[in-house]
């Protein structure tokens, strides 16, 4: 391709946050009608990027040409007016507003003073039918399936006319079909002379789809490539800047008793409706059932019925043959739970409380830690002191608040006070999400030798990588059930993405074989 | 507004009419009692009207404003106090003084809007510290300049509270002019056509209230401004990912939020009495929020709310007219202590939830940060 | 040695972070101070005067500082009953009310029980009982409150102010009816004098100022060891701090939201307790107004730390109790504390005007309050 059809060009961009040189000299260049994959791992800097072309970031340093003039870009006003759209990764769609009003909006079109519904319904039509993407444009957002929403904000761009298409992880919250179907629309648009950055942290998925990758690494572009001209094992290198250690020792699962049986659950979510919609299954001791299913499907809702944090509406959930359906967190924890939440800001961590507070967080009123009423400092600190040093938590001091640490080191304080106590369950949530990849390869270790320690692992993710690498048996969540149990062994994505879509299908090449290396890579990514 | 809310305020209005009438049949028609409470009842709510439109204008572009009766009760003073020089100390007639006056509230009502805008979104105060600010300071303020300037050594006024110009006048629509004559001669009809009118002869802020219920409706659903301010109170980054400005677009609507407050304040001080007294506003910006939370942060939700206090003021009141016919096991009723309670024990039972849940706009309270 | 340097560093830091955190406060006083004084001199006073006559009035002699102190007292404990509720992350404005109810039931208790019982009671007994009532009585009156935030989702800062006014009406019931001081020449809403077992007895001969005050003094200290070194203390803080974290980690939140609020009335029911046995004897209609935001607005100031809660009361007090000096002196209105108090507030609540005015770095978190109306 020839060198004029460059139409948007970042040239030596440096953004500095708080603490964090986000960006430190960023080239990036995307030719018309092209799919641009930018790979990098949590925390590399694409989003930064992004956002700085998109102008909801100011650079510090560095120029932006969008065809080949040199532009600035001070806010999303004038991002549009280039002609840039972006999709983020969480979608900028509000929920209780129409697909038309959420399109229009900032773009309104106003007829005597009253918004006009219809004549922005009819071009979304319009648009909807030219691009092969079927949305009504008169359905409220927030009764729409993700990947439906999805849709609706690659036509909010469309609308605006967008040339230059940014899309921040499109895939994370579809399954393997619905992302096929995403690929094809892309496809289609860069027919239509639209330029797409495609970003993701996924390697399968660039080599199938970009035209041309760059990869990202602490804040600074480590190079371009022909998708032709790397392997999955080369790109993994590039973006972590070392041989990844790509072979997890996991020994075969030895299981035993059943430690945690579930009967016919039913949990409602917060605006209580069925979530959950009768959910049976057993974990046993020594093995780790993975819980797959596209975000949304029940799975949060089951894992926080499962911990106490969530009232059941029916069925029976017995650990370690105790009956603690409907029981608080402070009786399944004394049972032998461990709890690793979904969203560790939130539920994990109390997060302008010290490491060491924080590390007392479930147990801080029982001895050691307190004496009746009072509590024990330096019980406490010598217990933090002690987990910092066994779980690698990079910190000057016990003593610094929770909220100074990096998103992998919080996650290393919550692992290390749910795993230093003696346990029989550990339910984990989403327990790399957003990490680093040295974090998430010291977590999985800690969880696969928790197996091995004998107890009985339920781990809930929507990462199907991270599922299929850790899990001995699958189980796939589809609109609040499981729509069946498969040993992970020998299962292969496709299978899962059709569970993942409610599809089961009696007969079907459940097994397909799979080759070893591919699990390696994506073990990690 | 869902049935059940609606059904309890529909309830609530019909009880509170049905003890008046049942009290005071003996001395008046059914008709003539249900059209004064009515009347009153109306112009009652009319701060409580106001103080919510402020609220829902706040909220819906995601500020929490507790700071209402501290606006209201800034802007009733200063409205006051600039209705009082312009007549006593600069001359000028009546009718102008107060009309100033009330310009003066609803512009101290802005400012009050504009601090809130400056502590909530400018500096991320936390919202309901910087309202509880706003009423602190409004406090202290009047009851300082209260005492100050009229009885403060070198105070114009000498030590002596001057009269006010006094207040709005009632507007009449005649209603009675086009209707009677089709009574022909019934007395009792003609009776009826006054009392009915009497319903719409409001003072103008009482009618300008209700006016702005429907204006307020219009602009939040109907128009680009409503769209924007709903999305900056729903997800403002979304907002501001297409373009809008949610600095802009929440300072605008707190300020707004604030001159409606202040208009309310008004009502105390230029409408309905033409004095000022520490205190005056007796919770009513704080009734207003639960009105407004009722009201589901709409319009129209919020007045049918408001009406609601209103009519248990407006019970208040018209008992006052009947107290001879009130049976004596039932003559508790009579004192202020115990009927009056009727709006507070109302707002804490409507928090509660119990008579149907409500739902604030997604971003309402959280500051937004780049 | 090494103990020694680790203990000497300590001592550093427990200096430095108190002059930090004293450090925003006091930049807020005194702007205040400015701005009150500009305002003063608008108006047609002499900020000067006013301000002296504020020193002198409530620290230039000792009948000064005892009145200081006796001011002091009532907002020790309802500022500490706000500070309180503020670390449990509730928000309680309606201290006043919760004092009121204090008030009216410690003085039953001081004038009417011995007449219930026929015969006299010996203080050790009559007093105790007075002051433990009337602090159950604000915490009930809290806890209502409490409970409602807890198990419905009311929004404890309307429902505060509603149980304000509905105190307010309740007293102004029982003072002018059944509690009413029956006297013939009595024409006010107040309760007849307490009996003399049920008064607190003065420190100083012919000075006002009583035991009370270092009771506050005690109760700070109580509070504080509360908060910092008790399991029931960690579970109001996380409580606070992060209500889902606390749910996860096993604490009964909603028994913890509703016990907050019991301790943070208990404690405004203790100053309406205190003002009756130690000071007036009696309680009459409308001696608590303003005490609410007055506590509201000391929290605040002293970070709703315990030992910053005495600080920012005895420098309110300090204002009260010298506003009669400057009044005299300057002929302002007394009311000018309660503007110059607001202000206090204005810039410790919006603590990054300040910051930007004298180019302060921030370093502590947001206080976060606001978390929806749960309507």
């Amino acid at each position: 391709m020839a060198q004029t059809n460059i139409v948007l060009e970042a040239k030596d961009i440096t953004k500095q946050f708080p603490g964090v040189l986000a960006n430190d000299g960023v080239n990036f260049n995307l030719r018309k009608g092209e799919i641009h994959a930018l790979l990098g791992e949590n925390g590399a800097g694409k989003s930064t990027l992004m956002n700085v072309l998109y102008g909801l970031h100011l650079p510090d340093k560095g120029e932006i040409y969008v065809n080949e003039k040199p532009v600035l870009i001070h806010s999303s006003n004038d991002s549009i007016a280039l002609g840039i759209g972006m999709v983020h990764q969480h979608f900028m769609l509000i929920p209780v507003f129409t697909v038309a009003e959420n399109i229009m909006l900032g773009d309104e079109t106003v007829r005597r003073g009253m918004l006009d519904q219809n004549a922005v319904a009819e071009k979304v039509n319009q648009l909807s039918k030219q691009y092969g993407m079927d949305v009504d444009p008169l359905a409220l957002v927030g009764q729409l399936p993700v990947g439906v929403q999805q849709r609706v904000e690659i036509v909010k761009t469309l609308y605006r006319d967008a040339q230059i298409l940014i899309l921040d992880e499109p895939t994370a919250v579809l399954t393997p079909q619905e992302a096929d179907d995403l690929f094809r629309i892309m496809r289609d648009l860069t027919k239509r002379g639209v330029s797409i950055i495609f970003i993701t942290h996924k390697l399968k998925e660039v080599l199938a789809i970009a035209d041309r990758i760059t990869v990202m690494r602490a804040g600074r572009t480590v190079g371009t490539v022909s998708p032709k001209d790397v392997n999955p094992e080369k790109l993994a290198t590039m973006m972590v800047g070392r041989e990844v250690n790509l072979v997890i020792l996991k020994k075969q699962a030895n299981p035993k008793e059943a430690t945690l049986v579930v009967k016919d659950l039913h949990v409602e979510d917060d605006r209580r409706y069925p979530a959950v919609r009768g959910v049976s299954f057993e974990v046993h001791a020594g093995e780790v059932l993975g819980i797959a299913g596209v975000q949304g499907n029940g799975q949060t809702q089951l894992a926080e019925a499962l911990t106490g944090l969530r009232p059941t509406q029916s069925g029976q959930v017995t650990l370690a043959g105790k009956d603690i359906t409907g029981k608080t967190p402070r009786v399944i924890t004394e049972t032998g739970l461990a709890n690793i939440p979904e969203d560790r800001q939130r539920h994990g961590l109390v997060l302008s409380y010290t490491i060491a507070d924080n590390m007392v967080l479930c147990n801080y009123y029982r001895p050691p830690f307190a004496n009746g009423v009072v509590m024990q400092p330096d019980q406490i600190d010598a217990n933090a002191r002690q987990l910092i040093k066994d779980f690698d938590v990079r910190t000057p001091s016990p003593f610094v608040p929770a909220s100074k640490l990096s998103g992998g080191n919080q996650q290393k304080v919550i692992v290390a006070r749910e795993l230093s106590r003696p346990i029989k369950l550990l339910i984990a949530s989403q327990p790399t999400r957003g990490l680093d990849v040295g974090s998430i390869e010291y977590i999985h270790s800690r969880i696969i030798q928790k197996r091995d320690e004998g107890a009985a692992v339920l781990l809930v993710s929507s990462e199907l990588d991270e599922i299929m690498v850790l899990s001995d048996r699958i189980a796939v969540m589809y609109r609040g059930q499981i729509v069946d149990i498969v040993p992970a062994a020998n299962v292969s994505k496709e299978y899962l993405g059709l569970l993942m879509a409610g599809v089961k299908l009696e007969d079907a090449v459940k097994s397909a074989p799979k080759q070893e290396k591919e699990i390696k890579v994506e073990r990690v990514f | 507004m869902d049935w059940k809310r609606f059904s309890f305020i529909a309830l609530v209005i019909i009880v509170l009419f049905g003890a008046v009438v049942m009290v005071g049949q003996s001395q008046q028609r059914p008709i003539l009692i249900i059209t004064s409470m009515l009347a009153t009842t109306i112009a009652v709510a009319t701060p409580l009207t106001l103080g919510a439109l402020s609220g829902v204008f706040c909220e819906r572009s995601g500020v929490v404003n507790i700071g209402i009766e501290g606006m209201m009760l800034s802007a009733a003073f200063f409205g006051w106090l600039a209705a009082i020089y312009m007549f006593h100390v600069f001359g000028f007639p009546i009718g102008i003084s107060i009309t100033v006056g009330a310009l003066f509230a609803v512009i101290t009502g802005g400012l009050m809007g504009l601090l809130l805008a400056v502590l909530s979104i400018t500096f991320n105060v936390d919202q309901i510290i910087g309202g509880t600010v706003i009423n602190i300071l409004a406090v202290g303020l009047t009851g300082f300049l209260n005492r100050q300037l009229f009885f403060g050594k070198g105070s114009v006024f000498g030590g002596q509270v001057p009269n006010s110009p006094g207040v709005l006048p009632t507007i009449h629509i005649p209603i009675r002019e086009i209707f009677a004559p089709l009574c022909s001669d019934s007395i009792i009809c003609i009776e009826n056509i006054r009392a009915i009118n009497r319903v719409f002869d409001q003072k103008p802020i009482a009618m300008g209230a209700v006016l702005l219920v429907f204006i307020a409706h219009f602009i939040l659903f109907k128009t680009r401004w409503g769209l924007r301010t709903r999305s900056v109170g729903e997800h403002p980054k979304a907002a501001d990912t297409v373009g809008i400005n949610v600095f802009k677009m929440r300072y605008a609507n707190v300020i707004i939020g604030g001159c409606l407050a202040g208009l309310a304040g008004a009502y105390f001080t230029i409408e309905s009495v033409p004095s000022f007294e520490p205190l005056l506003t007796n919770g009513r910006g704080f009734i207003s929020l639960a009105a407004m939370i009722f009201g589901n942060w709409t319009p129209i939700g919020a007045w049918a709310a408001a009406l609601v206090f209103g009519a248990s003021q407006a019970l208040q009141i018209n008992m006052q007219l009947f107290r001879e016919s009130i049976p004596p096991q039932w003559a508790f009723l009579q004192q202020s202590y115990v009927v009056g309670l009727a709006p507070y024990i109302l707002t804490m039972l409507i928090l509660t939830g119990i008579i149907g849940k409500t739902t604030p706009p997604a971003a309402d309270g959280v500051p937004y940060e780049k | 040695m090494q103990a020694e340097k680790q203990s000497s560093s300590l001592a550093r830091q427990i200096l430095k972070s108190a002059t930090e955190s004293s450090l925003i406060p006091f930049l807020a006083i005194l702007t205040a101070v400015i701005v009150g004084g500009i305002i003063i001199s608008i108006v047609g006073g002499n900020p000067f005067q006013a301000y002296r006559g504020l020193i002198e009035g409530s620290l230039g002699s000792q009948k000064a500082l005892s009145e200081t102190a006796v001011w002091a007292t009532p907002y020790i404990f309802a500022g500490l009953a706000v500070a309180l509720a503020f670390k449990g992350g509730l928000f309680n404005i309606g201290a006043e009310g919760q004092l009121a109810l204090g008030a009216v039931f410690s003085s039953l208790i001081g004038y009417a029980l011995p007449g219930w019982l026929g015969f006299d009671l010996p203080t050790i007994i009559h007093l105790p009982l007075a002051i433990i009532v009337g602090m159950i009585a604000g915490g009930i009156w809290a806890g209502v409150v409490g409970a409602l935030k807890a198990y419905t989702g009311g929004h404890e800062v309307i429902n505060t102010i509603m149980m304000n006014y509905i105190a307010l009406n309740t007293t102004s019931f029982l003072l002018n009816g059944i509690m009413k001081d029956k006297s013939p020449t009595n024409v006010i809403a107040r309760t007849p004098m307490i009996a003399d077992s049920a008064r607190i007895p003065t420190i100083f001969e012919g000075l006002r100022v009583h035991w009370g005050f270092l009771l506050a003094l005690l109760v700070a200290f109580f509070i504080w060891w509360l908060l910092t070194k008790t399991t029931l203390g960690f579970e109001i803080r996380t409580v606070g701090l992060n209500p889902d974290a606390a749910k996860y980690a096993g604490i009964n939140v909603k028994r913890t939201i509703t016990l907050t609020m019991v301790f943070s009335g208990m404690l405004a029911g203790l100053a309406g307790a205190i003002e009756v046995t130690g000071l007036n004897f009696r309680h009459e209609l409308g001696f608590s107004i303003g005490y609410g935001f007055d506590a509201i607005a000391i929290a605040l100031l002293g970070k709703s730390h315990p030992l910053g809660v005495v600080l920012a009361a005895i420098l309110f007090a300090a204002m009260r109790n010298g506003a009669t000096r400057m009044q005299f002196i300057t002929q302002l209105p007394v009311d000018l504390i309660s503007m110059l108090q607001a202000f206090i507030l204005l810039f410790v609540a919006a603590d990054a005007i300040v910051r930007y005015i004298y180019r302060v770095k921030s370093k502590g978190e947001r206080v976060v309050l606001t978390r929806g109306w749960g309507g």
